[in-house]
């Protein structure tokens, strides 16, 4: 059996007096989409957050690779492999594609400036890539639209040469045509190994791409099936009633 | 036969018709709305275009031989207004760092004082070697610097009230080092020389360009690069326009605001030595009012006080915009209250458009 890429064991957060997640483990193979489903603040975006190294967990541990590591901080995240698509985008606006691509891991020349012109042709090649419409690449992204933005905060992801990515509500600001864009997207970094937390509201979608589905309620999982063994309205009241009922049965 | 052939020939005519017409309605409404988007997006990519403008505007209006009689647009009144403006600028510069991560430094002015003081008190009263004095200067100013972005970074304090707690604070401890006493110029002089280098100026024509000018134009030049082709530069604009977003972008933010306070701090150590060239001798009371040039300053010169946009060589073309009302206008023997009066319709005016560059969108 291979070693999972990510264990997330017994984790607990608590914000003041409320446990935002409380006892959750998960995990996450190579070349596999979980997809984490549930309310809004059922614990989805704080747990994953936790991965991600935007919050630090007060119980628990994560292990990747076989290993426990020590998230502090997104650089520590960064430096186990982890990249983060946030709802937010988390983009800064007033700088261009590129700066936003490279940003916090800026190319530098030999005399430790920013070396503009190969931040510029990398991001191109990326863009090429993933977004082939993308041609605003000396904007500041506040003047692009929803979808390029997310292109641009999907290229900072992938660029980075990620094992295990998480994307957070991908497709929630996009068109038809760009959600298509994502779930091909995602079809082809699984089929080169990567492990993906996906997160989203959309439960047909996730049907489509996610291996197992993960239900949250209350800061805890309800929860885990592999897609093939359940149907959308099994998925649809483990959400609402917050119990499982394959569990029951 | 005829009445089936005829239906469609109708039908094609009036959809080619409506087509025309649809099509110039569109185009119409497209180039309105078209003309005043490429303005604003044109803005929204140079910021410093608006200073830029109304630098050059009012240049050309003071120039006008009927509004100032041909006194204005001469070398050595050019000259005066880089004087005039220098230290201000210097002291923009400072305030700039700060405003651009979206905070606001209140107490640049005073610890600009704080610090020439310090450099006058051990140069010239207490003999102390004057490069020594200086080094105590520039300490003094970086040091309040790391002490606002301390106060900011660990104790979590918006950046308004701990400048402005440091204001009074810096201000109080001037004055009782100094028991509010000058330090005259001939002292100066006497002792340590080198704390007016900056006052010393090269002559060409009739202008006189002082090296405190020049040293104006360096530290612009400098921070420029500094801010737009290194890491740290492009951390600080990404701190200013959302410091979260930077956080999980990877950038250690507090560290980062941390550098910022200090160089600021150094910077305001820079204008503190000039000033004393400048205005010749050190005193307590001196540039009461540079706290709100300074800020003015930087918002004319189109930096955005929500952080994270502008050039900063904005606040330059903001000082000199100041200076050559200031010139102007009593050139052509206007009481001085009107460029003050114009001074405050600008700044309403300069973060109107702010407000309205940041609403652009795709």
């Amino acid at each position: 059996m291979t070693t999972p890429l990510v264990q997330m064991k017994n984790i607990s957060i608590a914000f003041g007096g409320v446990h935002a997640v409380e006892d959750v483990s998960l995990d996450l193979y190579p070349g596999e989409v979980v997809g984490l489903l549930g309310h809004n603040g059922a614990g989805k975006s704080t747990l994953i957050k936790i991965l991600s190294g935007a919050y630090k967990a007060d119980a628990g541990e994560i292990w990747i690779n076989g290993k426990k590591v020590d998230i502090q901080s997104p650089r520590d995240a960064r430096a186990n492999s982890i990249e983060t698509i946030y709802q937010t985008l988390a983009l800064a606006d007033n700088l261009d594609a590129a700066s936003n691509l490279f940003l916090g891991r800026e190319l530098t020349t030999p005399f430790g400036f920013v070396d503009d012109s190969r931040q510029e042709a990398e991001t191109r090649k990326i863009m090429a890539r993933l977004n082939p419409n993308f041609k605003k690449l000396k904007e500041p992204v506040s003047a692009l639209s929803g979808g390029q933005r997310q292109s641009v905060a999907i290229a900072r992801a992938v660029y980075f040469k990620a094992r295990i990515l998480i994307m957070d509500e991908p497709t929630a600001a996009l068109g038809v045509h760009e959600t298509k864009m994502v779930a091909d997207l995602i079809t082809e970094l699984k089929k080169q190994g990567l492990g993906i937390f996906l997160i989203s509201h959309d439960t047909r979608e996730m049907m489509e791409l996610c291996d197992r589905v993960s239900v949250m309620k209350n800061g805890q999982i309800v929860g885990t099936e592999r897609v093939e063994d359940v149907t959308e309205d099994d998925i649809l009241s483990m959400i609402i009633l917050g119990k499982n009922p394959k569990a029951a049965a | 036969m005829t009445d089936t052939n005829q239906t469609p020939a109708k039908g094609q005519d009036f959809e080619s018709s409506l087509d025309k017409s649809d099509k110039k309605v569109a185009e119409f409404e497209h180039r309105r709305k078209g003309l005043v988007d490429g303005l604003q997006h044109l803005l929204h990519l140079n910021p410093t275009l608006v200073p830029v403008m109304v630098l050059v505007v009012s240049v050309l209006i003071f120039s006008l031989p009927m509004v100032t009689g041909g006194k204005f647009m001469t070398m050595f009144n050019l000259s005066l207004i880089m004087q005039q403006v220098s230290i201000i600028g210097v002291l923009a510069a400072a305030q700039s760092l700060i405003i651009l991560t979206a905070g606001i430094d209140l107490s640049v002015g005073a610890l600009m004082i704080f610090s020439a003081v310090v450099m006058g008190l051990l140069g010239v009263n207490l003999g102390v070697p004057s490069f020594i004095a200086l080094i105590a200067g520039f300490v003094v100013a970086i040091g309040g610097g790391l002490m606002n972005g301390l106060l900011v970074t660990r104790i979590k304090l918006p950046p308004f009230i701990v400048t402005l707690g440091t204001w009074y604070i810096f201000l109080s401890v001037l004055r009782l080092l100094t028991g509010s006493q000058s330090i005259r110029s001939q002292d100066i002089d006497a002792e340590a020389p080198i704390l007016k280098i900056f006052g010393s100026f090269i002559s060409i024509g009739s202008a006189r360009i002082t090296f405190g000018v020049i040293l104006m134009i360096v530290v612009f030049a400098v921070l420029w690069y500094f801010l737009n082709k290194t890491a740290w530069g492009r951390h600080v604009y990404a701190i200013g326009d959302d410091k979260e977003a930077a956080e999980l972008a990877g950038i250690k933010t507090d560290r980062t605001l941390l550098t910022v306070y200090m160089a600021s701090g150094a910077v305001v150590g820079i204008a503190a030595w000039a000033s004393i060239g400048r205005v010749g001798s050190i005193s307590p009371n001196a540039f009461a009012e540079a706290n709100l040039q300074s800020i003015t300053a930087v918002v004319i010169g189109g930096i955005s006080l929500f952080g994270g946009r502008g050039s900063i060589l904005g606040p330059l073309f903001g000082a000199l915009i100041v200076g050559v009302f200031e010139s102007g206008l009593r050139l052509a023997g206007l009481d001085v209250q009107w460029q003050v009066f114009a001074i405050g319709w600008l700044i309403i005016l300069a973060v109107a458009i702010d407000q309205w560059i940041r609403k652009v969108s795709a």
